[in-house]
């Protein structure tokens, strides 16, 4: 299967360690990622009010292009484009008046109805490969390895695009269990972090990345597993500060879950791009065998 | 909380807006303050969820506009995921804060982001917080 | 050609010039809402000066490459807004024009110097860039033909290469600017991209950098010295005597005095 696959900007700089990392294990597990051509920034949030349809115009045009492309799905690795894109796509399917306007308004591009699929990654390992057969790929096992999920919002919110379980979402452990690790479950691990607030009041953000990350902690989590660049941020960047405000506490290592297939499926560790990460995950990997 | 209503400080216009930017009805909301019990940033804001919803309804634009709160939401969905009556509160919050920023008032601009934070924040945040915050 | 003679025979031909001119058939054009009717064939920044229009901005090369004219302009019937630069588009029938020889933009404060290679240096300079919308007007106003959106995407994503190669042809006459939703200074951000490609990604050519090192341990200090001692005469002698390159030559095409090499 040849799927299109749209990256999101911050997977061109900051989180190649997301990219580049699922790119090779996909190749690996024999998929062809091809990049879109001439994608623009989906714009990253969803704009929720009724007549504000100049947002809806760059997610829509991304999907245009794969409409060009020739394919019928488009594969995304941020979470946040995921939903984006998922959400315009919606409201070309389901809602004539505004596809008009949007067709009309994009009078150099050809028309679209939302015939394109839109999928996360994890979507593909779950349904088009499966977590059996993805458990045969697995060369190194991340045994030992007690990692947290965490799906922030946009993988399961609103329900209308959500890739599992809104309430009770089981993708990441089983993603986690086909690679052999030990998956530990908390109850914050739908709980938004911050998100855009970091623009505005990026003192708040810590707050709420300790929420996160203590609860993880406190059930037993050595790291937690991510899906997007700005969970990764939001939940990273502080954590010098929370090492200092809180006794016993030596920060807590985030992976992305594309480095952890990449790992378990035995690729170069230099695809992962480490160096990226937040709160250094190179040791806890040397201590359990998993780099040399 | 206490508000006082009169006539004089009702403003229809006001409520008529907000229905049509959220495309939402004000009155299925009943008051039940799941929202304000899911909302992971609700210690920050001065007015809660639910009490937005209420004073929208009842028009009271001034004590909106004097809250942070609409500045607070994130626009993370866990109050639209679990409110039983089907109320989606965070249209209701972006309604609000476009009624602003549609005035030429910015929550965020762009070259009041100190210049070491641009080089730092990962793209995706600075595109979101300027679409949430900048008209 | 005497300064004498050479007005006259410029003189002569404006006049058969404005002969034809006169000769032509006169079409409506709309200047700045504004009926004037001009001969046909003049381009729109002729039409302009002939309806008694003055530039004092708004036009420089007169030959599409400084940007100074940019135009748009609507014709009867058609919603859509069209661009040109006033000295290179002829006029037509009807058409409503105005130009915009200036559209403010802020160009950010750098010191070039301190600049890498960097995307965050964009980002930091230009950070209203993320408020690009993708509505594609930009690339819709540009008399260049430039895909202005895509650079501007690519800035965004951090491809300060594509950005710059895409912007190359650029001539910032900021039409693009004009129109954006985003309020973004495409322009000024597709200059810094194009300075930070060259002088920053490209390599640096290795034989200028040897040449350099050459002139500054005194491989001409000798000849500089005897041209410096010509008289007048000797120096004109000289250049009139140079050997050209001719204008088919190749890249391996050599002079036959080879001292200077
Ligand atoms: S969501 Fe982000 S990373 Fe994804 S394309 Fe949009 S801005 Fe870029
Ligand atoms: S957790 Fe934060 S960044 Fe991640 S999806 Fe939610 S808002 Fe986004
Ligand atoms: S959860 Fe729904 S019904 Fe309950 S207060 Fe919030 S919006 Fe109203
Ligand atoms: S969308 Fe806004 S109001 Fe609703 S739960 Fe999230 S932060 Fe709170
Ligand atoms: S990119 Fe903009 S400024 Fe440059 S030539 Fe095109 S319209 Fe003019
Ligand atoms: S006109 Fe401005 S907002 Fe629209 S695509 Fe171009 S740069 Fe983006
Ligand atoms: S006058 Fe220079 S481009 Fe037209």
């Amino acid at each position: 299967m040849r799927l299109a696959y749209y990256p999101g900007c911050t997977l061109k700089t900051k989180a190649r360690n997301l990219e580049e990392p699922a790119i090779a294990s996909l190749e690996a597990l024999g998929f062809e990622l091809e990049e879109i051509p001439r994608w623009n920034c989906c714009g990253a949030v969803h704009s929720l009010a009724d007549d504000d349809l100049i947002h809806q115009v760059a997610p829509v045009r991304n999907l245009i292009r794969v409409k060009e492309q020739g394919k019928d799905a488009v594969v995304t690795l941020c979470s946040f484009c995921f939903n984006t894109l998922k959400r315009a796509n919606l409201l070309m399917k389901d809602d004539a008046e505004k596809r008009d306007t949007l067709n009309s308004f994009m009078d150099e591009e050809i028309d679209y109805s939302g015939e394109v699929r839109v999928l996360h990654l994890l979507e593909v390992l779950r349904d088009e490969i499966g977590w059996e057969a993805l458990a045969q790929e697995v060369k190194f096992p991340l045994r030992n390895l007690k990692l947290a999920p965490y799906y922030g919002c946009t993988l399961l919110r609103p329900r209308e695009v959500a890739i599992d379980s809104v309430e009770n979402p089981t993708i990441l452990r089983e993603f986690l269990k086909a690679l052999g690790a030990t998956p530990v479950e908390f109850p914050e691990s739908t709980r938004c972090c911050g998100s855009y607030q970091i623009v505005s009041s990026p003192d708040s953000i810590s707050g709420y990345a300790w929420d996160i990350l203590s609860s993880a902690l406190s059930h037993g989590a050595e790291a937690l597993v991510l899906t997007c660049p700005l969970c990764d941020y939001d939940l990273g960047q502080g954590q010098k500060e929370l090492v200092k405000r809180h006794n016993g506490f030596k920060g807590m290592p985030l992976f992305y879950f594309t480095q952890l297939l990449a790992l378990a499926l035995g690729l170069d560790p230099q695809v992962c791009h480490f160096e990226l990460n937040h709160g250094s995950p190179e040791s806890l990997l040397r201590e359990n065998g998993l780099l040399p | 909380m206490s508000v006082s209503i009169s006539p004089g400080r009702v403003r229809s216009e006001f409520v008529k807006k907000i229905k049509e930017l959220s495309g939402e009805t004000l009155q299925l909301c009943y008051q039940c303050g799941m929202c304000s019990g899911n909302c992971p940033m609700v210690s920050n804001m001065d007015l809660s969820p639910r009490q937005i919803i209420e004073l929208a309804r009842l028009g009271l634009e001034e004590e909106i506009a004097n809250s942070k709160t609409v500045w607070i939401c994130a626009s993370c969905l866990a109050c639209t995921v679990i409110c039983p009556r089907g109320f989606d509160l965070s249209r209701l919050m972006e309604a609000i804060r476009l009624l602003t920023l549609r005035k030429r008032v910015d929550y965020v601009r762009p070259e009041e982001i100190p210049v070491k934070e641009r080089g730092e924040l990962p793209q995706i945040a600075m595109v979101s917080g300027l679409r949430k915050f900048s008209g | 050609m005497s300064a004498k003679k050479k007005d006259k025979s410029s003189a002569e031909t404006m006049v058969k010039k404005e002969r034809e001119v006169s000769k032509a058939k006169l079409i409506p054009v709309h200047i700045m809402g504004k009926r004037y009717d001009v001969p046909e064939g003049l381009t729109l920044m002729k039409a302009m000066e002939y309806a008694g229009y003055k530039f004092i901005r708004g036009c420089g090369c007169r030959g599409g490459t400084c940007g100074a004219c940019g135009t748009v302009y609507r014709k009867p019937g058609d919603y859509r807004l069209q661009v040109a630069l006033a000295c290179q588009k002829t006029i037509e029938p009807d058409m409503h024009i105005t130009q915009i020889p200036f559209f403010p933009a802020n160009r950010a404060h750098y010191e070039f110097a301190d600049l890498t290679s960097a995307p965050e240096e964009v980002f930091k300079l230009y950070p209203e860039l993320f408020r690009c919308v993708a509505c594609n007007a930009c690339t819709k106003a540009c008399p260049q033909g430039i895909e202005v959106m895509d650079a501007v995407s690519a800035l965004k994503q951090g491809n300060i290469t594509v950005a710059a190669q895409i912007g190359f042809e650029c001539i910032q006459c900021g039409l693009c600017t004009s129109r954006c939703f985003g309020e973004l200074v495409q322009y000024h951000m597709f200059q810094l991209a194009r300075r930070i490609y060259g002088a920053r990604i490209t390599p640096r050519a290795e034989h200028l950098i040897e040449m350099t090192k050459a002139i500054d341990e005194g491989r001409f200090d000798n000849t500089l010295e005897k041209l410096r001692h010509m008289s007048e005469e000797e120096l004109k002698e000289l250049y009139r005597k140079r050997e050209e390159e001719p204008v088919t030559a190749g890249e391996d095409w050599r002079p036959k005095d080879k001292t200077y090499l």
